[in-house]
């Protein structure tokens, strides 16, 4: 980790620091050295973070009031709105909370494809990133199984079943994730379980993820490597932390908007009516933060292949740093990947809003030519376009653009050219 | 490399048989925490449902719950099986006679488990392009006999394993 010898500068101090190097940390966290040019898209990381111990305080408190059993989990969750003291904010910021970790987590997510962040030598941090990303859909989705209303359990229904698309021994594996031949007090119990560790886990891969980043450093907006410490870098603290405190604070601004004031947008109105395993919901939709991928799973007519297709969407994730042929990191310095950069945005989203539209019509339409680009971004695009891009002239250095007073970096290197 | 270190010698023995005899132990350790995600016996005991049939009308169905699922049971009326017969096979997805579907001399029962077999919803009835059940999550349509016709479910609706205790009752399970 850090290269410098760190000595604490008092005794007792440094009796303890010989024992365990939790000081020689908290020195490595502290002068780590950052890039200097890192923009606010850089501040998600310690806004996940928030988010994180958000969901993990305001879930224990309510798991002090919950009851994870089918015949009382709704109306517990009822005396958590109505009886217990602030059990109504509590539970709000919780439910809301999930929804804003998934909007960070997607900003970030696409910071680094913009910036290439995934790419060599940092492959492992995103693969660990992604890790994480597959947990909190898991967590996210047990958690609004177990308020027990229609929609929790419609959803998990609907979820649970896509695993008896396996061929032969997929009813079985249902029945085992169910505890029961359908969804019921069983499956309940042990989401609330899971529910509660998988935090745990992503907290742990979080320590992961923060290590990995630790080792090369951080990718920055010019995408180029950077000598640490050196010129190009400034410490973590106080410029960084200065930083993502103040990102932080319009985030919470946010959040603290749909907490008090709509508190109730993003999530489904069905889910106030207690879970009756006789009568379905008429419209069936899973929360914002997974719509892209239901919108895949319906664009296939076959069930197998649908369930395979989504999964696979997330899963081509996990080749991107070997699918992508450029030498350069940054979206900036190369403007044909810029572009299909912003059009795997849209599709993205017009996708998350077909996933919303019933599966018919023109939405049909729309989920499958979604589906074919989503694929074919990675598949054909970034190998392709990564090996003929002619890209622009990458700066020297962090401070070249600042120095030769250039405020974009694309051309910094060509005005440096001319003198 | 030399010779020696290529010979399998009793260290090597040791060390397989190890790995074996731990593997065996850690198998006999983690299949009970597999197995008790199973249904247990509680759930098990829950297998079979008696229904009164008495007060159904020609053409009209209920729904009973089986096993946390949802069971629906239509008394057909001549027109309808007539309706489900004249299907030629060669148009179902999943081929199946209407007379399979249904216990023999007992043919305006049609019993059957109200899941669609895409992703487990309870379809409407008296819905969709066939006049027999719709599935309002992804779109499958279902004819009079519960089989599958248009939509991305893969089968007919099931048929659990029932039998008529009585003229007036059948037991599911």
């Amino acid at each position: 980790m850090s290269e410098h010898e760190y000595t604490p500068k008092s005794k007792a101090g440094k009796w303890f620091n010989d024992r365990l190097p939790l000081l020689t940390l908290g020195a490595h966290l502290t002068d780590y050295p950052t890039p200097k040019n890192l923009n606010y898209w850089w501040t998600f990381g310690g806004i996940l973070t928030f988010c994180l111990i958000t969901q993990i305080v305001t879930g224990i408190v309510l798991a002090m009031h919950y009851v994870a059993h089918a015949d009382l989990a709704f109306a517990s969750v009822e005396h958590i709105m109505r009886d217990v003291n602030y059990g109504w904010l509590i539970r709000y910021i919780h439910s809301n909370g999930a929804s804003m970790f998934f909007l960070a987590v997607y900003i970030h997510i696409f910071r680094s494809l913009f910036y290439g962040s995934y790419k060599s030598p940092r492959e492992v941090i995103w693969i660990i990133g992604l890790l994480i990303y597959l947990l909190m859909m898991a967590a996210a989705f047990m958690g609004y199984v177990l308020p027990w209303g229609q929609m929790s359990f419609w959803g998990a229904t609907v979820i649970t079943n896509l695993f008896s698309a396996i061929p032969l021994v997929g009813d079985s594996i249902t029945t085992w994730l169910w505890g029961a031949y359908s969804v019921d007090n069983p499956t309940l119990n042990r989401f609330f379980s899971l529910h509660y560790l998988i935090p745990f886990l992503i907290l742990g891969l979080v320590v992961l993820h923060i290590w990995a980043l630790h080792v090369p450093g951080n990718n920055n907006p010019v995408g180029i490597d950077i000598k640490k410490p050196s010129k190009d870098t400034v410490p973590f603290h106080p410029y960084i932390t200065i930083k993502d405190a103040f990102a932080l604070l319009v985030f919470m601004i946010i959040f603290a908007g749909f907490v008090f004031f709509t508190p109730n947008v993003l999530g489904h109105s069905d889910n106030y009516i207690p879970a009756n395993p006789l009568v379905t919901p008429a419209h069936i939709v899973p929360e914002w933060y997974l719509l892209p991928f239901y919108a895949i799973l319906r664009s296939v007519p076959d069930k197998l292949g649908g369930v395979i297709l989504m999964f696979s969407a997330i899963f081509i994730l996990f080749v991107l740093p070997w699918l992508d042929t450029s030498k350069v990191r940054s979206a900036v310095f190369r403007p044909i990947y810029r572009q299909f950069f912003w059009i795997l945005v849209i599709d993205v989203l017009m996708l998350g809003y077909v996933g919303a539209m019933p599966a018919e019509g023109i939405y049909l339409v729309l989920a499958r030519v979604g589906t074919i680009y989503y694929f074919l971004h990675f598949i054909v695009v970034m190998p392709v376009v990564g090996y003929l891009e002619k890209t622009d002239p990458i700066p020297m250095s962090i401070s070249e653009p600042v120095l030769t007073g250039v405020a974009e970096p694309s051309i910094a290197r060509k005005v440096n050219d001319k003198i | 490399m030399s010779k020696e270190e290529k010979k399998v010698n009793r260290r090597d023995f040791l060390f397989t048989a190890s790995y074996t005899v731990g593997a065996v132990g850690i198998g006999a350790v983690i299949w009970p925490m597999i197995d008790q995600m199973n249904p247990d016996k509680a759930q098990q005991a829950l297998a079979t449902t008696e229904v009164d049939i008495s007060s159904i009308e020609p053409g009209k169905s209920i729904t009973v719950l089986w096993r946390g699922k949802p069971v629906f049971l239509k008394r057909r009326t001549p027109e309808e099986i007539a309706e489900a017969r004249a299907v030629n096979l060669d148009d179902l997805p999943d081929p199946q006679k209407d007379e399979e579907r249904v216990k023999e001399g007992k043919d305006e029962w049609l019993v059957m488990l109200g899941v669609c077999t895409h992703l487990g919803c309870v379809p409407l009835k008296d819905k969709g392009d066939y006049n027999g059940w719709f599935c309002p999550c992804h779109g499958s349509h279902y004819d009079v006999s519960g089989r599958i016709r248009k939509g991305p479910a893969p089968t007919n609706m099931e048929i659990p394993k029932f039998e008529f205790v009585d003229n007036n009752t059948i037991k599911i399970g």
